[in-house]
């Protein structure tokens, strides 16, 4: 990430690292997953080639990858901003969970808003009550020395029990047995780009993709100008690198980790707009499941830049539409199948990140010096 | 009377409940008083479960089970190893990525392999660990006390659930009694030392890991061929995060984390209890804060409020041998 390479991959390259490397780790996971395909006695060709028409192969389809991209957008930017502050935020499950509940309660309690006011003010709720479930870990880490880590991963138990308490015995509709609210109101929904385009004279097949895909598009661009482009993200992304440092500046480390926290919280929290306000129109029981784990694979795999983290999630949110037609096509590869690509690519891009560092300073040592 | 058997009951499902939770907490202990993360308790466990159901249903032998469970476990420990110790990844990283690796994986597979929706099939009594009756616990079990606490509490659980608490004075006595566990904390607490004495700290890294992949995979094993009759997807459900929880509830020592253990799975046995009844006094209390308490408890120790729970020194921090 730095201008001359340093660390694990020092003497390459800054475009073998940038470029070179995550693809290398990229293609070795697609090649794990493809043995598991054999192993289960498929032909892997066949569900490549099923995987990106189903992804890509048809109008819905398109729309159901961009849908699905963006929770992924949300998550990849939530973990990459902690990551900058040194920090790993595993919560995003949790704060995306309890995201839904400010959503839903603006939504369900301030109605009487009209559209202009309640989206602003949902997408308020999501990313306060996001932020707010990210705040504990964030105290404890910065001022006492608990690691975030352990205390965001007990946090997203403690959210699950909580929203199932909240909706089993208190926000349930009354006299249904469902776990799960009343409908929003009409106006309390996130129109559909299907029908946005409908109305501009457009027609497009119908989809969940919905308004909250410009809002991760914007959020993008704000992580890009905070991040790189105001002093409290330099701030930031000091203590990242080194917390003494920091402190000899005049920076003050608990001040960044408890900011960055907030804004990695309010980032997942904005996930709940895209499936509650866009799609669900309702809460309910486990929305956010798995989008938060995913998170990390998109961060890691987009290295913490939000335009990677795009192409990340373009990548996730395409596995997603695909793998749900692939289990249509092959009902034997369940829908699980993107869980191990899943799995496999954060070991690869990011546990195993530095794998093939030895053989491409072979390798291009070699060339240079013929 | 009747309280006291309510309370026998609930005690036998607290060491029943209990027994994965101190099988993993040991597995974490192993390597983190060696110095490396163990977030991937929970994948350890749900692949150990899935490869001995997987094997006992098609092979009709628990041992087999055993056997399999415990090689897969250890081979997602060595997994952790390479990435961690080989290549220095991060330990945090690593652990997520194995963890949401077995989900999807035992899943896959096993609705490939067995296509029943992701279980394994049912397995018949003489595949799984039974219940093991201590003798003379059918004649005792009429004594007033002594038959609840010999015929109900002691006697009559499986193997495993044996092992494990026996596998906590044996870790304790392998950890603080022998070379090798005091080589091992060397290399959590202070590598450099360690190395200046002449210990390879990355093959002891790797020898700890495999003590944890052992007890994760007997604690797997427990989860589909003892508390259960076979695999359901996602069957760990959080129960290695639980371990995690309670290995840092107990200071990272075997005997606190194993009282850690018992405090969480009691909590669990009564929260099945509690499953929509009253309290008197308190009226219903919602399984939902019983489920959550582990969680709660194990921030408020690390918030520093109810004494200090301080990790060994270089968890965490991959060892650069040469400098």
């Amino acid at each position: 990430m730095t201008a001359t390479a340093t660390g694990p991959a020092a003497g390459l390259p800054r475009w073998a690292v940038i470029g070179l490397l995550p693809v290398l780790n990229l293609l070795t996971a697609f090649a794990v997953s493809g043995l598991v395909v054999l192993l289960i006695g498929e032909d892997p060709w066949r569900v490549v080639r099923i995987l990106v028409w189903g992804a890509f192969g048809f109008e819905e389809a398109i729309g159901y990858t961009l849908f699905y991209a963006t929770n992924f957008i949300f998550t990849g930017l939530a973990v990459a901003v902690a990551f900058h502050c040194g920090l790993f935020n595993i919560g995003g499950e949790g704060q995306a969970y309890v995201g839904g509940l400010g959503v839903a309660l603006v939504c369900l309690h301030l109605d009487f808003l009209p559209f202009a006011l309640i989206v602003p003010a949902a997408m308020a709720g999501a990313a306060l009550f996001g932020a707010a479930w990210a705040f504990v870990p964030a105290f404890l880490q910065a001022y006492r020395g608990s690691h975030v880590v352990i205390t965001t991963i007990m946090f997203n138990f403690i959210a699950a029990a909580l929203m199932v308490y909240l909706l089993v015995n208190v926000m349930s509709e009354p006299g249904s047995v469902q776990p799960e609210t009343r409908p929003f109101a009409a106006h309390a929904r996130l129109p559909f780009v299907h029908e946005i385009l409908a109305a501009a004279g457009i027609r497009v097949a119908a989809s969940p993709l919905n308004l909250s895909f410009v809002w991760a598009l914007l959020c993008c661009a704000f992580v890009w100008l905070f991040i790189w482009h105001t002093r409290a993200g330099y701030r930031l992304r000091t203590v990242g690198f080194s917390p003494p440092a920091a402190r000899y500046g005049g920076i003050s480390p608990p001040r960044q980790v408890l900011i960055a926290m907030l804004v990695s919280g309010a980032l997942a929290g904005c996930m709940s707009l895209n499936e509650l306000m866009g799609v669900q129109h309702r809460l309910l029981l486990e929305f956010s499941a798995g989008y938060g784990f995913a998170g990390i694979a998109v961060a890691l795999m987009g290295r913490g830049h939000p335009v990677g983290i795009l192409l990340a999630s373009l990548l996730f949110g395409a596995l997603y539409q695909g793998g749900a037609e692939l289990s249509f096509e092959i009902p034997r590869i369940t829908r699980d199948m993107v869980v191990v690509i899943q799995g496999l690519v954060i070991l690869f891009a990011g546990a195993l990140e530095y794998l093939f560092v030895p053989a491409l300073r072979l390798a291009l040592t070699r060339r240079h010096g013929a | 009377m009747e309280s006291l058997t309510l309370l026998v009951l609930v005690l036998d499902s607290t060491l029943r409940l209990s027994a994965p939770l101190i099988l993993a907490a040991l597995a974490g202990l192993f390597s983190e008083r060696a110095g490396i993360i163990d977030i991937g308790l929970e994948g350890k466990m749900l692949g150990a479960a899935f490869a001995a159901a997987a094997t006992a249903a098609l092979t009709g032998s628990p041992w087999a089970g055993l056997a399999a469970g415990i090689a897969a476990s250890v081979l997602l420990a060595l997994v952790h190893g390479y990435a961690c110790i080989t290549h220095r990844g991060n330990q945090v990283v690593s652990g997520v990525a194995l963890n949401i690796l077995v989900s999807g994986l035992s899943a896959v597979l096993g609705v490939a392999w067995f296509a029943e929706g992701g279980r394994t099939p049912q397995l018949p009594g003489e595949a799984r660990f039974l219940p093991l009756e201590w003798p003379g616990a059918d004649a005792l079990r009429d004594v007033p006390g002594l038959g609840a606490l010999y015929g109900e509490l002691l006697s009559g659980h499986n193997l495993i659930v044996y092992i494990a608490f026996l596998a906590v004075p044996a870790a304790a006595f392998v950890l603080y009694r022998t070379r090798f566990g005091l080589r091992l904390r060397a290399a959590g607490e202070n590598p450099e030392s360690a190395d200046t004495a002449g210990i390879a700290v990355s093959g002891l890294r790797y020898r700890a890991l495999l003590c944890t992949g052992v007890a994760c995979g007997l604690a797997g094993t427990y989860l589909s061929l003892a508390q259960s009759a076979g695999f359901i997807r996602d069957m760990s459900a959080g129960k290695g995060f639980i371990a995690l929880a309670a290995l840092i509830f107990g200071k990272w020592k075997p005997v606190p984390a194993m009282f850690a253990c018992l405090l969480f799975g009691f909590l669990e046995a009564v929260a099945i209890r509690l499953q929509g009844a009253e309290v008197p006094g308190v009226g219903e209390v919602p399984v939902q804060f019983v489920q959550a308490l582990p969680y709660v408890l194990t921030v408020v120790l690390l918030a520093g409020f109810i004494g200090r729970a301080i990790p060994p020194r270089a968890l965490g921090v991959p060892y650069v041998k040469e400098r």
